[in-house]
Protein backbone atom coordinates (compact mmCIF):
# COMPACT_ATOMS: atom_id res chain seq x y z
CA UNK A 1 0.00 0.00 0.00
CA UNK A 2 1.49 3.27 -0.75
CA UNK A 3 2.34 6.01 2.02
CA UNK A 4 0.15 8.72 2.98
CA UNK A 5 2.70 10.88 4.19
CA UNK A 6 6.57 10.57 3.32
CA UNK A 7 9.41 12.38 5.51
CA UNK A 8 12.77 12.84 4.04
CA UNK A 9 16.04 13.88 6.00
CA UNK A 10 13.37 16.38 7.87
CA UNK A 11 14.87 19.33 10.14
CA UNK A 12 14.18 22.42 11.35
CA UNK A 13 16.71 25.14 13.59
CA UNK A 14 15.88 27.61 15.86
CA UNK A 15 18.92 30.02 14.78
CA UNK A 16 21.95 27.91 15.76
CA UNK A 17 19.84 25.30 18.11
CA UNK A 18 18.62 22.57 16.61
CA UNK A 19 15.02 21.70 16.90
CA UNK A 20 15.12 18.62 15.08
CA UNK A 21 17.30 16.81 12.58
CA UNK A 22 17.40 14.17 9.76
CA UNK A 23 14.27 12.65 10.44
CA UNK A 24 12.60 10.24 7.69
CA UNK A 25 9.38 8.23 8.07
CA UNK A 26 6.36 6.75 6.14
CA UNK A 27 3.23 6.75 7.35
CA UNK A 28 0.56 4.77 5.52
CA UNK A 29 -3.57 5.27 5.64
CA UNK A 30 -5.14 3.77 8.51
CA UNK A 31 -2.07 3.84 10.79
CA UNK A 32 -1.17 5.23 13.55
CA UNK A 33 2.48 6.22 14.50
CA UNK A 34 3.51 7.92 17.96
CA UNK A 35 6.89 9.89 18.77
CA UNK A 36 8.32 9.45 21.99
CA UNK A 37 10.98 11.50 23.72
CA UNK A 38 11.72 13.69 26.75
CA UNK A 39 10.96 17.07 27.02
CA UNK A 40 12.79 18.80 24.59
CA UNK A 41 13.48 16.19 22.68
CA UNK A 42 12.23 17.74 19.14
CA UNK A 43 8.55 16.08 19.25
CA UNK A 44 6.43 19.13 18.87
CA UNK A 45 9.11 20.53 16.51
CA UNK A 46 8.98 17.78 14.37
CA UNK A 47 5.13 17.49 14.12
CA UNK A 48 4.68 20.95 13.77
CA UNK A 49 7.11 20.76 10.88
CA UNK A 50 5.36 17.69 9.40
CA UNK A 51 2.31 19.46 9.60
CA UNK A 52 3.65 22.50 7.49
CA UNK A 53 2.80 24.55 10.07
CA UNK A 54 6.04 25.88 10.63
CA UNK A 55 8.89 25.69 7.61
CA UNK A 56 11.78 23.22 7.46
CA UNK A 57 14.79 24.34 7.50
CA UNK A 58 16.03 20.80 5.65
CA UNK A 59 14.78 17.64 3.86
CA UNK A 60 10.72 17.40 2.68
CA UNK A 61 7.50 16.17 3.52
CA UNK A 62 5.32 14.57 0.87
CA UNK A 63 1.80 14.04 1.24
CA UNK A 64 -0.55 11.73 -1.09
CA UNK A 65 -4.14 14.06 -1.73
CA UNK A 66 -7.09 12.25 -1.81
CA UNK A 67 -7.21 12.20 -5.86
CA UNK A 68 -3.40 10.42 -5.60
CA UNK A 69 -1.03 12.51 -6.36
CA UNK A 70 1.94 14.03 -4.15
CA UNK A 71 2.13 17.40 -2.64
CA UNK A 72 5.22 18.41 -1.83
CA UNK A 73 4.21 20.76 1.45
CA UNK A 74 7.39 22.84 1.36
CA UNK A 75 6.34 24.12 -2.25
CA UNK A 76 2.27 25.23 -1.00
CA UNK A 77 1.09 28.72 -0.82
CA UNK A 78 -0.54 29.66 2.24
CA UNK A 79 -4.12 29.05 0.74
CA UNK A 80 -3.26 25.39 -0.21
CA UNK A 81 -1.45 24.90 2.96
CA UNK A 82 -4.89 25.83 5.07
CA UNK A 83 -7.06 24.30 2.31
CA UNK A 84 -5.49 20.86 3.57
CA UNK A 85 -5.55 21.81 7.15
CA UNK A 86 -9.36 22.49 6.72
CA UNK A 87 -10.42 19.50 4.23
CA UNK A 88 -8.37 17.04 5.03
CA UNK A 89 -6.47 17.89 7.82
CA UNK A 90 -7.05 17.58 11.65
CA UNK A 91 -4.61 19.34 14.67
CA UNK A 92 -5.58 18.54 18.13
CA UNK A 93 -2.94 20.68 20.30
CA UNK A 94 -2.36 19.50 24.38
CA UNK A 95 -3.97 22.45 25.75
CA UNK A 96 -7.79 22.43 24.48
CA UNK A 97 -7.74 26.08 25.07
CA UNK A 98 -5.41 26.34 22.25
CA UNK A 99 -7.88 24.57 19.76
CA UNK A 100 -11.24 25.39 20.71
CA UNK A 101 -13.12 28.45 20.23
CA UNK A 102 -13.59 29.57 24.06
CA UNK A 103 -16.08 32.32 23.42
CA UNK A 104 -18.92 29.96 21.41
CA UNK A 105 -21.10 27.60 22.56
CA UNK A 106 -20.31 23.36 21.84
CA UNK A 107 -22.35 22.75 19.58
CA UNK A 108 -20.52 25.66 17.48
CA UNK A 109 -16.92 24.03 17.79
CA UNK A 110 -18.24 20.93 16.47
CA UNK A 111 -20.27 22.66 13.69
CA UNK A 112 -17.41 25.36 12.83
CA UNK A 113 -15.27 22.98 10.39
CA UNK A 114 -18.37 21.41 8.85
CA UNK A 115 -19.50 25.31 8.28
CA UNK A 116 -15.74 26.41 6.52
CA UNK A 117 -16.70 23.46 3.95
CA UNK A 118 -19.91 25.33 2.93
CA UNK A 119 -22.79 23.05 5.15
CA UNK A 120 -25.71 25.61 5.52
CA UNK A 121 -27.95 23.15 6.98
CA UNK A 122 -28.74 24.50 10.82
CA UNK A 123 -30.93 21.44 11.82
CA UNK A 124 -27.95 18.77 9.87
CA UNK A 125 -25.49 20.94 11.78
CA UNK A 126 -27.60 20.08 14.88
CA UNK A 127 -27.54 17.33 13.84
CA UNK A 128 -24.18 15.91 13.61
CA UNK A 129 -22.73 17.96 16.60
CA UNK A 130 -25.13 16.51 18.97
CA UNK A 131 -24.19 12.84 17.48
CA UNK A 132 -20.26 14.00 17.94
CA UNK A 133 -20.78 15.03 21.31
CA UNK A 134 -22.19 11.66 22.14
CA UNK A 135 -19.35 10.01 20.40
CA UNK A 136 -16.75 11.79 22.35
CA UNK A 137 -19.32 10.77 26.06
CA UNK A 138 -20.54 14.82 26.36
CA UNK A 139 -24.12 14.74 27.12
CA UNK A 140 -25.87 16.26 24.23
CA UNK A 141 -27.66 18.30 26.02
CA UNK A 142 -24.93 20.35 26.85
CA UNK A 143 -24.70 21.38 23.23
CA UNK A 144 -25.41 25.14 23.90
CA UNK A 145 -22.69 25.26 26.80
CA UNK A 146 -19.69 27.09 26.61
CA UNK A 147 -16.76 25.50 26.56
CA UNK A 148 -15.16 27.18 29.29
CA UNK A 149 -18.02 25.37 31.56
CA UNK A 150 -15.99 22.03 30.93
CA UNK A 151 -13.40 20.31 33.08
CA UNK A 152 -10.24 19.87 31.17
CA UNK A 153 -11.16 16.30 30.02
CA UNK A 154 -14.50 17.25 28.37
CA UNK A 155 -12.88 20.42 27.27
CA UNK A 156 -10.56 17.90 25.63
CA UNK A 157 -12.88 15.46 23.98
CA UNK A 158 -15.01 18.31 22.85
CA UNK A 159 -11.75 19.05 20.89
CA UNK A 160 -11.19 15.68 19.36
CA UNK A 161 -14.93 15.91 18.22
CA UNK A 162 -14.50 19.55 16.52
CA UNK A 163 -11.39 17.67 15.26
CA UNK A 164 -12.75 14.37 13.62
CA UNK A 165 -15.87 16.06 12.51
CA UNK A 166 -14.90 16.48 9.16
CA UNK A 167 -13.47 12.96 8.68
CA UNK A 168 -10.09 14.10 8.26
CA UNK A 169 -7.23 11.92 6.28
CA UNK A 170 -4.73 12.70 8.83
CA UNK A 171 -4.61 13.90 11.79
CA UNK A 172 -1.73 15.37 14.58
CA UNK A 173 -2.40 15.33 18.04
CA UNK A 174 0.63 17.00 20.49
CA UNK A 175 0.73 14.74 23.91
CA UNK A 176 -3.64 15.47 23.92
CA UNK A 177 -3.75 13.65 27.79
CA UNK A 178 -0.71 15.49 29.10
CA UNK A 179 -1.78 17.16 32.11
CA UNK A 180 -4.96 16.03 32.86
CA UNK A 181 -5.75 13.35 35.44
CA UNK A 182 -4.24 9.46 35.25
CA UNK A 183 -8.44 8.63 34.92
CA UNK A 184 -9.43 11.20 32.87
CA UNK A 185 -5.83 10.73 30.61
CA UNK A 186 -7.32 6.61 30.45
CA UNK A 187 -10.89 7.68 29.55
CA UNK A 188 -9.72 10.04 26.67
CA UNK A 189 -7.01 7.31 25.31
CA UNK A 190 -9.59 4.44 25.41
CA UNK A 191 -11.50 6.93 23.27
CA UNK A 192 -9.07 7.90 20.94
CA UNK A 193 -8.40 4.02 20.15
CA UNK A 194 -11.82 3.39 19.80
CA UNK A 195 -12.36 6.22 17.02
CA UNK A 196 -9.25 5.17 15.00
CA UNK A 197 -10.26 2.06 14.56
CA UNK A 198 -13.83 3.43 13.51
CA UNK A 199 -13.11 6.21 11.32
CA UNK A 200 -9.45 4.30 10.12
CA UNK A 201 -7.60 7.40 10.63
CA UNK A 202 -3.89 8.19 9.90
CA UNK A 203 -2.49 10.03 12.74
CA UNK A 204 0.90 11.33 14.28
CA UNK A 205 0.55 11.52 17.97
CA UNK A 206 3.32 12.97 20.00
CA UNK A 207 3.33 11.51 23.88
CA UNK A 208 6.47 11.50 26.36
CA UNK A 209 4.44 7.99 27.77
CA UNK A 210 5.53 5.31 26.56
CA UNK A 211 2.06 3.49 27.86
CA UNK A 212 0.19 5.94 25.15
CA UNK A 213 2.14 4.75 22.73
CA UNK A 214 1.99 0.88 23.45
CA UNK A 215 -1.77 1.21 23.99
CA UNK A 216 -2.74 3.25 20.37
CA UNK A 217 0.51 2.76 18.24
CA UNK A 218 1.82 -0.29 16.37
CA UNK A 219 4.74 1.96 15.61
CA UNK A 220 7.05 4.41 17.23
CA UNK A 221 9.52 6.79 16.69
CA UNK A 222 12.20 7.81 19.59
CA UNK A 223 13.71 10.43 19.69
CA UNK A 224 16.52 12.01 21.88
CA UNK A 225 18.20 15.51 21.19
CA UNK A 226 16.27 16.49 18.31
CA UNK A 227 17.01 13.21 16.23
CA UNK A 228 15.42 9.83 15.83
CA UNK A 229 17.49 7.17 17.79
CA UNK A 230 14.99 3.98 17.10
CA UNK A 231 11.84 3.49 14.88
CA UNK A 232 10.14 0.21 14.77
CA UNK A 233 6.84 -1.99 15.96
CA UNK A 234 6.00 -0.65 19.52
CA UNK A 235 5.81 -3.86 21.15
CA UNK A 236 9.44 -5.01 19.84
CA UNK A 237 10.51 -1.27 21.20
CA UNK A 238 9.37 -2.05 24.65
CA UNK A 239 10.19 -5.07 25.36
CA UNK A 240 13.37 -5.31 23.69
CA UNK A 241 14.94 -1.35 23.28
CA UNK A 242 18.18 -1.78 21.26
CA UNK A 243 19.05 2.10 22.27
CA UNK A 244 20.93 2.94 25.45
CA UNK A 245 18.92 5.46 25.40
CA UNK A 246 15.49 3.83 24.99
CA UNK A 247 16.59 1.47 27.46
CA UNK A 248 16.89 4.03 29.75
CA UNK A 249 12.95 5.15 28.79
CA UNK A 250 11.53 1.69 28.79
CA UNK A 251 13.36 1.15 32.25
CA UNK A 252 12.38 4.76 33.79
CA UNK A 253 8.77 3.33 32.79
CA UNK A 254 8.50 0.19 34.52
CA UNK A 255 10.16 1.28 38.04
CA UNK A 256 7.24 3.99 37.99
CA UNK B 1 -9.17 80.60 10.05
CA UNK B 2 -9.64 80.27 6.69
CA UNK B 3 -10.24 76.88 5.29
CA UNK B 4 -9.59 74.73 1.82
CA UNK B 5 -12.76 73.91 0.35
CA UNK B 6 -14.42 71.26 2.13
CA UNK B 7 -11.91 71.59 4.84
CA UNK B 8 -9.17 68.97 4.23
CA UNK B 9 -6.53 70.39 1.78
CA UNK B 10 -6.38 69.11 -1.57
CA UNK B 11 -3.27 66.32 -1.44
CA UNK B 12 -5.24 64.38 1.39
CA UNK B 13 -8.57 64.60 -1.00
CA UNK B 14 -6.21 63.25 -3.94
CA UNK B 15 -5.33 60.38 -0.95
CA UNK B 16 -8.87 60.03 -0.31
CA UNK B 17 -9.86 59.72 -3.60
CA UNK B 18 -7.32 57.28 -5.01
CA UNK B 19 -8.29 54.79 -1.68
CA UNK B 20 -11.92 55.53 -2.73
CA UNK B 21 -11.52 54.44 -6.43
CA UNK B 22 -9.88 51.38 -5.21
CA UNK B 23 -12.30 50.54 -2.87
CA UNK B 24 -14.73 50.95 -6.10
CA UNK B 25 -12.60 48.34 -8.22
CA UNK B 26 -12.47 45.74 -5.26
CA UNK B 27 -15.76 45.50 -4.41
CA UNK B 28 -16.00 45.18 -0.08
CA UNK B 29 -12.37 45.01 0.15
CA UNK B 30 -11.79 47.29 2.93
CA UNK B 31 -8.58 49.57 1.36
CA UNK B 32 -6.50 51.46 4.55
CA UNK B 33 -6.58 55.00 4.41
CA UNK B 34 -4.59 57.83 5.91
CA UNK B 35 -7.34 59.01 7.89
CA UNK B 36 -6.79 62.49 8.82
CA UNK B 37 -7.61 64.35 12.27
CA UNK B 38 -11.15 66.28 12.21
CA UNK B 39 -12.75 68.36 14.23
CA UNK B 40 -15.09 66.24 15.74
CA UNK B 41 -14.70 63.09 17.87
CA UNK B 42 -14.27 59.38 16.49
CA UNK B 43 -17.56 58.01 16.67
CA UNK B 44 -19.34 60.91 15.20
CA UNK B 45 -18.65 59.65 12.07
CA UNK B 46 -15.26 61.11 11.08
CA UNK B 47 -14.31 58.29 8.34
CA UNK B 48 -17.62 59.33 6.58
CA UNK B 49 -16.91 63.36 6.76
CA UNK B 50 -13.53 62.96 5.10
CA UNK B 51 -15.22 60.57 2.39
CA UNK B 52 -17.99 63.46 1.95
CA UNK B 53 -14.91 65.94 2.13
CA UNK B 54 -13.40 64.38 -0.53
CA UNK B 55 -16.03 64.46 -2.95
CA UNK B 56 -17.81 67.20 -2.70
CA UNK B 57 -18.04 69.41 -5.28
CA UNK B 58 -19.66 73.49 -5.22
CA UNK B 59 -22.70 71.88 -6.73
CA UNK B 60 -23.42 69.53 -4.84
CA UNK B 61 -26.45 69.21 -2.90
CA UNK B 62 -26.13 67.88 0.75
CA UNK B 63 -28.11 64.96 3.04
CA UNK B 64 -27.02 64.33 6.23
CA UNK B 65 -29.36 61.48 8.51
CA UNK B 66 -28.75 59.97 11.68
CA UNK B 67 -31.01 56.82 12.43
CA UNK B 68 -33.08 58.04 9.59
CA UNK B 69 -33.60 61.82 10.63
CA UNK B 70 -32.10 64.95 9.64
CA UNK B 71 -32.81 66.88 12.56
CA UNK B 72 -30.86 64.91 15.23
CA UNK B 73 -27.45 66.62 16.93
CA UNK B 74 -24.91 64.65 14.82
CA UNK B 75 -26.55 64.99 11.31
CA UNK B 76 -27.77 68.97 12.36
CA UNK B 77 -23.91 69.10 12.75
CA UNK B 78 -21.90 67.60 9.79
CA UNK B 79 -25.13 69.42 7.51
CA UNK B 80 -23.61 72.58 9.15
CA UNK B 81 -19.89 71.98 8.75
CA UNK B 82 -19.84 71.27 5.62
CA UNK B 83 -22.20 74.13 4.73
CA UNK B 84 -19.33 76.41 6.64
CA UNK B 85 -16.28 74.55 5.01
CA UNK B 86 -17.67 74.36 1.63
CA UNK B 87 -20.52 76.69 1.52
CA UNK B 88 -22.73 73.54 -0.18
CA UNK B 89 -26.62 73.55 -0.71
CA UNK B 90 -27.97 71.61 1.35
CA UNK B 91 -31.17 69.70 1.88
CA UNK B 92 -33.72 67.27 3.81
CA UNK B 93 -35.19 65.74 0.58
CA UNK B 94 -33.45 62.31 -0.44
CA UNK B 95 -34.77 62.63 -3.99
CA UNK B 96 -32.90 66.14 -4.43
CA UNK B 97 -29.63 65.38 -3.07
CA UNK B 98 -26.95 64.37 -4.82
CA UNK B 99 -24.88 62.87 -1.51
CA UNK B 100 -26.15 61.56 1.34
CA UNK B 101 -24.22 60.95 4.57
CA UNK B 102 -26.07 58.54 6.88
CA UNK B 103 -25.42 56.62 10.20
CA UNK B 104 -27.39 53.83 10.86
CA UNK B 105 -30.24 54.00 8.08
CA UNK B 106 -30.65 54.01 4.20
CA UNK B 107 -33.57 56.18 2.59
CA UNK B 108 -36.82 54.39 2.16
CA UNK B 109 -36.63 56.55 -0.65
CA UNK B 110 -35.40 54.69 -3.80
CA UNK B 111 -31.63 56.20 -4.43
CA UNK B 112 -30.77 56.82 -8.45
CA UNK B 113 -27.30 56.78 -11.05
CA UNK B 114 -26.75 60.45 -10.05
CA UNK B 115 -26.44 59.35 -6.02
CA UNK B 116 -24.20 58.86 -3.75
CA UNK B 117 -24.57 57.42 -0.50
CA UNK B 118 -22.02 57.75 2.13
CA UNK B 119 -21.89 55.76 5.37
CA UNK B 120 -20.38 56.18 8.94
CA UNK B 121 -18.37 53.05 10.24
CA UNK B 122 -17.26 52.08 13.65
CA UNK B 123 -16.38 48.57 12.95
CA UNK B 124 -15.22 48.08 9.19
CA UNK B 125 -14.58 44.58 9.74
CA UNK B 126 -17.38 41.78 10.19
CA UNK B 127 -15.28 38.88 12.27
CA UNK B 128 -13.74 41.28 14.33
CA UNK B 129 -15.92 39.78 17.63
CA UNK B 130 -14.96 36.21 16.23
CA UNK B 131 -11.18 36.97 15.62
CA UNK B 132 -9.87 39.98 16.82
CA UNK B 133 -6.40 39.67 15.37
CA UNK B 134 -6.23 41.84 12.39
CA UNK B 135 -3.45 39.61 10.68
CA UNK B 136 -5.80 36.53 10.89
CA UNK B 137 -9.18 38.25 9.67
CA UNK B 138 -6.77 39.84 6.71
CA UNK B 139 -5.59 36.03 5.94
CA UNK B 140 -9.43 34.80 5.69
CA UNK B 141 -10.15 37.82 3.74
CA UNK B 142 -7.91 36.91 1.12
CA UNK B 143 -8.32 33.25 0.70
CA UNK B 144 -12.58 34.34 1.32
CA UNK B 145 -12.62 31.92 4.36
CA UNK B 146 -15.71 32.69 5.92
CA UNK B 147 -16.87 29.35 7.77
CA UNK B 148 -16.24 31.61 10.59
CA UNK B 149 -19.02 34.14 10.03
CA UNK B 150 -21.82 31.43 10.15
CA UNK B 151 -20.49 30.29 13.49
CA UNK B 152 -22.16 33.86 14.57
CA UNK B 153 -25.02 33.10 13.15
CA UNK B 154 -24.94 29.51 13.95
CA UNK B 155 -25.09 30.93 17.90
CA UNK B 156 -27.82 33.28 17.22
CA UNK B 157 -30.01 30.36 16.44
CA UNK B 158 -29.26 27.92 19.03
CA UNK B 159 -29.27 31.10 21.71
CA UNK B 160 -32.69 32.58 20.42
CA UNK B 161 -34.06 30.37 18.03
CA UNK B 162 -33.95 32.83 14.93
CA UNK B 163 -31.17 34.76 13.26
CA UNK B 164 -31.33 37.37 16.01
CA UNK B 165 -28.61 39.89 14.44
CA UNK B 166 -30.84 42.75 13.14
CA UNK B 167 -28.50 45.56 12.62
CA UNK B 168 -24.59 45.64 10.95
CA UNK B 169 -26.01 42.07 9.37
CA UNK B 170 -23.25 40.34 7.55
CA UNK B 171 -23.48 40.78 3.84
CA UNK B 172 -21.43 39.26 1.03
CA UNK B 173 -20.41 41.36 -1.64
CA UNK B 174 -19.77 40.54 -5.31
CA UNK B 175 -19.98 36.88 -4.34
CA UNK B 176 -16.18 37.29 -2.66
CA UNK B 177 -15.83 40.20 0.32
CA UNK B 178 -17.51 39.38 2.82
CA UNK B 179 -18.92 43.15 4.31
CA UNK B 180 -19.98 44.87 7.51
CA UNK B 181 -22.97 47.20 6.04
CA UNK B 182 -22.39 49.26 9.22
CA UNK B 183 -24.83 49.46 11.56
CA UNK B 184 -28.02 49.85 9.32
CA UNK B 185 -30.78 47.73 10.18
CA UNK B 186 -31.27 44.47 8.44
CA UNK B 187 -34.24 45.58 6.95
CA UNK B 188 -32.28 48.00 4.79
CA UNK B 189 -30.03 45.25 3.74
CA UNK B 190 -32.16 44.46 0.41
CA UNK B 191 -31.60 48.32 -0.66
CA UNK B 192 -27.97 47.33 -1.14
CA UNK B 193 -28.44 44.53 -3.41
CA UNK B 194 -27.97 46.17 -6.78
CA UNK B 195 -28.76 49.64 -5.82
CA UNK B 196 -28.18 52.01 -8.46
CA UNK B 197 -26.39 54.14 -6.21
CA UNK B 198 -22.87 54.08 -5.82
CA UNK B 199 -22.34 53.19 -1.91
CA UNK B 200 -19.29 54.02 0.38
CA UNK B 201 -18.17 53.79 3.69
CA UNK B 202 -15.45 55.26 6.05
CA UNK B 203 -14.41 54.10 9.47
CA UNK B 204 -12.04 57.14 10.27
CA UNK B 205 -10.55 55.15 14.01
CA UNK B 206 -10.02 51.80 12.29
CA UNK B 207 -8.56 53.93 8.33
CA UNK B 208 -10.69 51.81 6.42
CA UNK B 209 -12.69 52.85 3.55
CA UNK B 210 -14.70 50.31 0.90
CA UNK B 211 -17.67 50.08 -1.61
CA UNK B 212 -20.15 49.20 -3.17
CA UNK B 213 -20.22 49.77 -6.62
CA UNK B 214 -23.57 50.57 -8.72
CA UNK B 215 -25.51 47.40 -9.56
CA UNK B 216 -23.17 44.89 -7.20
CA UNK B 217 -24.73 41.93 -6.15
CA UNK B 218 -25.03 41.82 -2.20
CA UNK B 219 -26.02 38.87 -0.51
CA UNK B 220 -26.90 38.34 3.32
CA UNK B 221 -25.78 35.36 5.14
CA UNK B 222 -27.86 32.63 6.18
CA UNK B 223 -28.42 29.52 6.32
CA UNK B 224 -30.67 27.02 4.18
CA UNK B 225 -33.55 26.21 6.55
CA UNK B 226 -32.95 29.65 8.57
CA UNK B 227 -33.31 32.32 5.80
CA UNK B 228 -32.45 35.97 5.60
CA UNK B 229 -35.19 37.64 6.86
CA UNK B 230 -36.04 41.86 7.27
CA UNK B 231 -38.31 43.30 10.19
CA UNK B 232 -41.46 43.49 9.95
CA UNK B 233 -44.20 45.17 11.79
CA UNK B 234 -47.94 44.27 13.41
CA UNK B 235 -48.20 48.61 13.07
CA UNK B 236 -48.22 51.28 10.10
CA UNK B 237 -46.57 54.59 11.02
CA UNK B 238 -49.26 56.73 12.99
CA UNK B 239 -47.88 59.64 11.50
CA UNK B 240 -48.03 59.13 7.58
CA UNK B 241 -49.69 55.10 7.35
CA UNK B 242 -47.31 54.02 5.71
CA UNK B 243 -47.09 50.04 6.35
CA UNK B 244 -43.75 49.63 4.49
CA UNK B 245 -40.99 51.75 5.94
CA UNK B 246 -38.83 51.17 9.17
CA UNK B 247 -40.65 52.21 12.16
CA UNK B 248 -39.26 53.92 15.58
CA UNK B 249 -41.18 52.97 18.35
CA UNK B 250 -40.99 55.95 20.39
CA UNK B 251 -42.02 57.23 24.08
CA UNK B 252 -44.13 60.25 23.46
CA UNK B 253 -45.20 61.65 26.85
CA UNK B 254 -44.14 61.44 30.61
CA UNK B 255 -46.81 58.63 31.37
CA UNK B 256 -44.78 56.19 29.00
CA UNK B 257 -47.51 56.04 25.80
CA UNK B 258 -45.65 54.53 23.07
CA UNK B 259 -45.92 55.19 19.18
CA UNK B 260 -44.56 54.13 16.46
CA UNK B 261 -43.56 56.66 13.45
CA UNK B 262 -41.10 56.27 10.17
CA UNK B 263 -37.49 56.41 11.10
CA UNK B 264 -36.99 58.07 8.20
CA UNK B 265 -38.35 61.87 8.32
CA UNK B 266 -38.35 62.86 5.16
CA UNK B 267 -40.29 59.84 3.71
CA UNK B 268 -42.51 60.41 6.48
CA UNK B 269 -43.24 64.05 5.65
CA UNK B 270 -43.53 63.06 2.10
CA UNK B 271 -45.96 60.65 2.62
CA UNK B 272 -48.06 62.62 4.51
CA UNK B 273 -48.04 65.29 2.24
CA UNK B 274 -49.32 62.95 -0.42
CA UNK B 275 -52.03 61.81 1.76
CA UNK B 276 -53.63 65.37 2.19
CA UNK B 277 -53.07 66.44 -1.11
N1 LIG C 1 10.11 28.54 19.12
C1 LIG C 1 11.29 28.08 19.56
N2 LIG C 1 12.38 28.91 19.58
C2 LIG C 1 13.58 28.46 19.98
N3 LIG C 1 13.81 27.22 20.38
C3 LIG C 1 12.79 26.34 20.37
C4 LIG C 1 11.48 26.73 19.97
N4 LIG C 1 10.66 25.66 20.07
C5 LIG C 1 11.42 24.65 20.52
N5 LIG C 1 12.69 25.05 20.70
C6 LIG C 1 13.81 24.21 21.15
O1 LIG C 1 13.87 23.07 20.31
C7 LIG C 1 14.10 21.91 21.07
C8 LIG C 1 12.98 20.91 20.89
O2 LIG C 1 11.80 21.46 21.48
P1 LIG C 1 10.37 20.79 21.31
O3 LIG C 1 10.18 20.43 19.91
O4 LIG C 1 9.37 21.70 21.93
O5 LIG C 1 10.53 19.47 22.18
P2 LIG C 1 9.43 18.54 22.85
O6 LIG C 1 8.13 18.79 22.19
O7 LIG C 1 9.96 17.17 22.65
O8 LIG C 1 9.39 18.89 24.30
C9 LIG C 1 14.30 22.37 22.50
O9 LIG C 1 15.68 22.56 22.72
C10 LIG C 1 13.58 23.68 22.55
O10 LIG C 1 14.12 24.53 23.51
MG1 LIG D 1 6.21 19.38 23.08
Amino acid sequence: MSALLQVRGLGRRYGQRIGCEDVSFDLHPGELLCIVGESGSGKSTLLNTVAAQQAPSSGSVRYRQRGGGWLELGALGEADRRRLAREEWGFVTQNPRDGLRLNVSAGANVAERLMALGMRNYSQLRGIARGWLERVEIDPARIDDAPTSFSGGMQQRLQIARTLVTQPRLVFMDEPTAGLDVSVQARILDLLRRLVNELGLAAVMVTHDLAVARLLAARTLVMQGGRVVETGLTDQILDDPQHPYTQLLVSSVLTT
Amino acid sequence: MTYNFAFLDEDTKRMLRRALLKAVAIPGYQVPFGSREMPLPYGWGTGGIQVTAALLGPDDVLKVIDQGADDTTNAVNIRRFFHRVAGVATTEHTAEATLIQTRHRIPETSLREDQILVFQVPEPEPLRTLEPREAETRTLHALADYGLMHVKLYEDIAQYGHIATSYDYPVLVDGRFLTSPSPIPKFDNPKLDRSPALMLFGAGREKRLYAIPPYTSVESLAFDDHPFEIQRWEQQCELCGSGESYLDEVVVDDRGTRMFVCSDTDFCSGHRMEAQA
